[in-house]
């Protein structure tokens, strides 16, 4: 359950620096994690990769995928980038259900254990370690990206593009950097979910799986490294606490969605963030 | 010349906003830009930070034409600017708005971002000093890490100028900096434009309040339907019968 939380924690982190900081909208996330995981199960299990090399390679063709298709749809704006992004999301949903060859359609396939220098990685407490070494990385790249003058070039583009491009801030080139590092920490954690669960299918790259990672940024708190993280460690465990709802499980998602707009569209972390800074001013 | 434009032409459906418009902006002056409303007064300021592009003639700055050039190049080229609905980054603080503003002279490769390198933590440094120093400068350092949604009206339009200013623009275009101010904050406008002349700062103003332009302006350009009706020093303008009546109609 760790190692879930983890992965999905890593996807997160890179999705809220488009959607949270630069204020970018993506519905089509799982795609990006969708390729990241066939890529590498495909090259590893039809091809005989060494599955570390199809992990790096599955997730550089994603990032790259990322910025072909970024170029042209991030010139869109609000409702209609959601638009672009939800279809190619579709996309690749369907692309993998279909193509039952190469990805077992439906039914989903099988991925060998993920290896290093020819040991398979196959105990809990091994890819534990991983994983929370990896998130780690990631929150703490993420941190440093969001307090540098490029992370504040983000942020302003957010707040005002207009305004972001009368500083001599590129709006185009940031909104595609970010959107290629999102996707690449997707595809990352795509494939190290392929890889660990020995099993995937065509859920993993649907929309219903892009709405579960946006509800986790948005319920964690949107421009909230920490909030990403919390979103992701609450929305992947509940449903195991909640499996006699198992059946209303996207209601289920669809209420908290509506609940953190409707009480704290901050988000949970900012939301706590203010709450505690706000008690503080004034000691009881 | 600092900035040149020669014949711009735009029009938005079948209305001309601006008509064969050609204007010359020297280095280190107050020029402003007056006219009644839909003069094309905005949309030429639009023109000539690159928001919109004209259909016909073009921009120079500092002798390089700026044809067919995105809003961030006409930044890096030299042209900053305000705006008359104010255009704050609400999601930050007042110094991280400012701090935004030095983009344009920040070193920061995507490398040393990630890993934070001991290089750019020093540059972050300078770059929050002279953050800070710009906003005292406009007289918001008491305001300095309050979220810029906390701001008063006056305050944010003097937040846009320290913005702008930590560009180091060769040229500063204020759309409007006084709209909605009461007289006290219209007069610290006032006083921080005299400050910011005097400091060698070249400025194109628009703006409605006469008593603001006719005393700090060296130069006036006045536009009627898209173009210009008359130019010259404030006196001149003041007197010249084609203004009078352009603003206070035929007959007055």
């Amino acid at each position: 359950m760790a190692i879930l939380v983890g992965l999905n924690a890593i996807v997160c982190v890179g999705l809220n620096l488009l959607v949270g900081f630069a204020g970018q909208v993506s519905l089509g996330h799982a795609g990006f994690f969708g390729l990241g995981a066939y890529g590498s199960a495909i090259l590893a299990a039809r091809y005989g990769w060494p599955p570390l090399a199809a992990l790096a390679a599955a997730t550089a063709a994603t990032g790259v995928l990322a910025w072909l298709i970024g170029r042209p749809i991030l010139r869109l704006k609000g409702h209609y980038l959601a638009m672009a992004t939800l279809g190619f999301g579709i996309i690749v949903s369907i692309v993998v259900s279909n193509e039952d060859r190469i990805t077992g359609g439906p039914d989903g396939m099988s991925v060998p254990p993920l290896s290093i220098l020819g040991y398979a990685i196959v105990g809990e407490r091994t890819w534990y370690w991983i994983v929370a070494t990896l998130l780690l990385a990631t929150v703490w790249v993420a941190l440093n990206l969001i307090d540098s003058p490029r992370g504040r070039a983000l942020r302003a583009l957010h707040g005002s593009e207009v305004a972001a491009e009368a500083i001599g801030i590129d709006a185009a080139r940031h909104k595609l950097s970010a959107f290629v590092i999102s996707a690449l920490a997707a595809a990352a954690a795509g494939a190290l979910t392929a890889h660990y669960a020995g099993f995937i299918t065509p859920s993993k790259a649907s929309f219903l799986h892009s709405i579960e990672l946006i509800t986790m940024v948005v319920f964690g708190g949107m421009a909230s490294t920490l909030g990403a993280v919390v979103g992701a460690a609450v929305l992947t465990t509940l449903p195991q606490f909640l499996t006699v709802f198992k059946e209303y499980e996207m209601v289920l998602l669809g209420a908290v969605m509506m609940l953190t707009m409707i009480f704290m569209p901050r988000g949970l972390v900012p939301t706590l963030e203010r709450a505690l800074a706000a008690a503080r001013r004034k000691p009881l | 010349m600092l900035l040149r434009a020669e014949n711009l032409c735009k029009r938005f459906g079948g209305v001309s906003a601006l008509e064969a418009l050609d204007l010359e902006i020297e280095a280190g002056a107050v020029h402003s830009i007056i006219g009644p409303n839909g003069a094309g007064k905005t949309t030429l300021l639009n023109v000539l930070c690159g928001i919109y592009r004209p259909e016909e003639g073009r921009v120079r700055v500092q002798e390089k034409s700026m044809v067919g050039r995105a809003p961030h190049e006409f930044a890096a080229a030299g042209i900053g600017r305000t705006f008359q609905n104010l255009q704050i980054f609400f999601n930050m603080s007042a110094l991280e708005n400012v701090m935004a503003g030095r983009w344009l002279h920040e070193r920061c490769s995507l490398a040393a971002a990630l890993a934070r390198l001991p290089s750019l933590a020093r540059a972050e440094r300078a770059c929050r000093i002279e953050a800070e120093a710009l906003l005292a400068f406009v007289g918001l350092e008491a305001w300095r890490d309050a979220p810029s949604d906390t701001l008063p009206y006056g305050a944010l339009k003097r937040l846009e100028i320290a913005r702008a200013l930590a560009a180091k623009p060769a040229l500063l275009l204020l759309d409007e900096p006084a709209a909605g101010l009461n007289p006290t904050e219209t007069l610290e406008i006032d006083r921080l434009i005299q400050r910011l002349a005097a400091s060698g700062v070249t400025i194109v103003l628009v703006e409605h309040n006469m008593k603001l332009v006719m005393g700090v302006s060296q130069h006036v350009v006045v536009l009627d339907y898209g173009r210009k009706l008359a130019e010259g020093s404030p006196d001149a303008v003041r007197r010249d019968p084609k203004v009078i009546e352009a603003y206070l109609g035929a007959g007055a």
